[in-house]
């Protein structure tokens, strides 16, 4: 029973670092239109921005500057959001296809620094003996997993919280009106690019945050645990829930992580040793033709958009149905 | 005498080999309605989008309010008090009615998103206030039955009466309406035009590109005249109905 508990509990933590960076990738796709095919690449360089800053001194790297954690995760972000600004000035006043194309890129080539620059990151063999927030304090490790998920839980909220207040408000308001419309945005006196700016570094941000907790999570970071699948799955994560609702976002992260989680379970149970590793793709065609499924009976996602923005503009009086015509028209 | 609100000089645009907009040279007065026509091609919307701050020109100058403006962004246009709308309405489709008009008030606090995190009652002060305003200026536009509704689920006159309603919110100097007629019913027409002119005796001024002639001849004073890119003609509707040139570039197709 004390096994079960504790996986759930180490299900949940995925799941809440994986729901802060699903809510960044809302930010800039669902409410923005800004389309980050390398999320992986964010979250990675939060993560060894953190390892680097927190982590223990060795002679062999540059980094390992033991400072305190927090300040590891702060550096984190802000190093991810550097990179966020980085790209998003190259590439903002392009066509959209551009940022898709730049931050892909940005992010298989994050990946390999990380496998190549050793003296940095430690090369396939990752960083180690990184920090874990409090973990003095504690006795019995799985009193610390508990706690530590608390922890990510917090910040899980603080980010929900404050991104629900950002896109409730006259800011959220022309985050979607430059989704929709660019030029008659730009008509109505909005400022497309600077706006977009904000939201492409603040979701870059966040996603830096996930990574930071992730380096508290496992105590170690390598190039392995920022695969471009993760990419994928975390949009696969956004689409299932519902682009354009943070709510939509966690409930999707919780559903698609349950699928691979269970789905890998079942794979490594029942099929023959010999057929493993090539069944490993069934979770990826699961993962597919839940997407497909979505955008076919629920292109909106499980919670989808709400139709009012600002707190202060009432309710909506057109039906569902009319909205989906509203949007394809 | 005053000085013209807008004066356009030597306004010329190019694409590649094509002079879309040619010399062109003309004057909006402040308190007029002065209407903009010409043949399908003449350049009028390429010249409503360079004044507008959307695509600047090739060459030559826009004076607005003493302000030379032909080298500003649309954004910054936009907050001197010259606004604009489309040919072909473009409402944010999945927007209620009432946050299309929200969106366009100027100098909200609460587009900087740190003050919604921060400022919050001002943010949400300043939300009541737009609010009502938006209120206000939807009831003047005769759109207060689909104010919750979603912009891109009302009908085609109802958006043109959302454009020019979005565009009042930031109470500019001078509207650009571009085809404000096209595509409206008759009776939805008449309140347009009873709008623009309502607006007009409050004092704003506008700028019309319009194809409806009985619309033009009955509203707009003086009417510019353009034609491959270049001014034909600017007067009275009665000098431009008589203008022999004007009968042969772009009259005369409308007559037969």
């Amino acid at each position: 029973m004390v096994g079960i508990a504790l996986y759930i509990v180490f299900f949940l933590t995925v799941v809440s670092i994986y729901a802060i960076i699903v809510m960044g990738l809302n930010l800039q796709w669902g409410y923005t239109g800004l389309f980050n095919a390398g999320v992986v690449g964010f979250f990675a360089i939060g993560a060894y921005g953190t390892a680097i800053l927190s982590g223990p001194d060795n002679v062999r790297l540059i980094g390992g500057f033991e400072l305190p954690y927090f300040i590891g995760v702060i550096g984190g972000i802000l190093i991810a959001a550097a990179a966020g600004l980085i790209v998003a000035l190259a590439t903002l006043k392009l066509r959209e296809e551009y940022l898709a194309i730049a931050t892909f890129g940005i992010s298989i080539s994050i990946q390999l620094v990380a496998l190549n620059f050793a003296s940095l990151t430690g090369g396939a063999n990752g960083l180690v003996g990184l920090p874990r927030p409090f973990y003095q304090f504690f006795t019995e490790p799985s009193v610390y997993s508990v706690f530590f998920l608390c922890l990510v839980l917090v910040f899980a909220a603080v980010v929900y919280v404050a991104l629900e207040r950002a896109v409730r408000s006259p800011w959220g308001r022309v985050l979607r009106a430059i989704r929709e419309d660019v030029t008659a945005a730009r008509s109505l006196g909005k400022n497309p690019t600077m706006i977009r700016l904000q939201s492409f570094v603040l979701g870059s941000a966040i996603m830096g945050l996930a990574g930071g907790l992730y380096v508290g999570f496992i105590g170690f970071v390598s190039p392995i645990d920022f695969l471009p699948i993760l990419t994928f799955q975390i949009w696969a994560m956004l689409i299932v829930g519902g682009s354009g609702n943070n709510r939509g976002a966690v409930l999707g992260c919780l559903i698609v992580w349950g699928l691979w989680t269970a789905s890998g379970y079942v794979i490594s149970n029942l099929v023959p040793p010999g057929f493993q590793s090539r069944a490993g793709a069934l979770q990826a065609m699961l993962i597919g033709s839940v997407i497909v499924l979505t955008l076919l009976f629920r292109p909106r996602g499980l919670i989808g958009e709400e139709d009012v923005i600002s707190t202060h503009a009432g309710a909506s009086a057109t039906p569902a149905l009319q909205a989906d015509a509203a949007e394809k028209g | 005498m005053t000085a013209p609100l807008l004066k356009v000089t030597d306004a010329t645009k190019t694409f590649g080999s094509m002079r879309a907009v040619d010399n062109a040279s003309f004057e909006v007065a402040t308190g007029s309605i002065t209407g903009l026509i010409g043949p399908n091609g003449a350049g009028k919307s390429t010249l409503f989008g360079a004044i507008a701050g959307e695509n600047g020109l090739t060459s030559g100058s826009v004076i607005f309010d003493g302000e030379d403006i032909a080298s500003l962004s649309a954004t910054d246009i936009y907050a001197r008090g010259l606004s604009r709308t489309f040919q072909i309405p473009r409402p944010f489709p999945t927007m209620t009615v009432l946050e299309n008009v929200m969106l366009a008030a100027t100098g909200q606090i609460g587009e900087r998103f740190w003050n919604t995190w921060f400022r919050p009652g001002a943010v949400a002060r300043q939300e009541r206030e737009i609010r009502e305003r938006a209120a206000e200026v939807i009831q003047f536009c005769n759109l207060t039955a689909v104010e919750r509704n979603l912009a891109g689920a009302i009908s085609g006159g109802q958006k043109k009466l959302l454009e020019l309603a979005r565009v009042l919110m930031s109470d500019p100097k001078l509207i650009l309406l571009d085809e404000p007629a096209a595509g409206v019913n008759p009776a939805l027409l008449d309140t347009l035009v009873e709008k623009i002119v309502e607006l007009n005796a409050r004092g704003k001024t506008f700028l019309i590109i319009e194809h409806n002639m009985d619309m033009v001849m009955s509203l707009c004073d003086p009417i510019v005249v353009l034609a491959q890119g270049k001014v034909i003609c600017a007067g009275t509707p009665e000098d431009v109905a008589n203008n022999s040139a004007v009968i042969d570039a772009y009259l005369g197709e409308v007559v037969a």
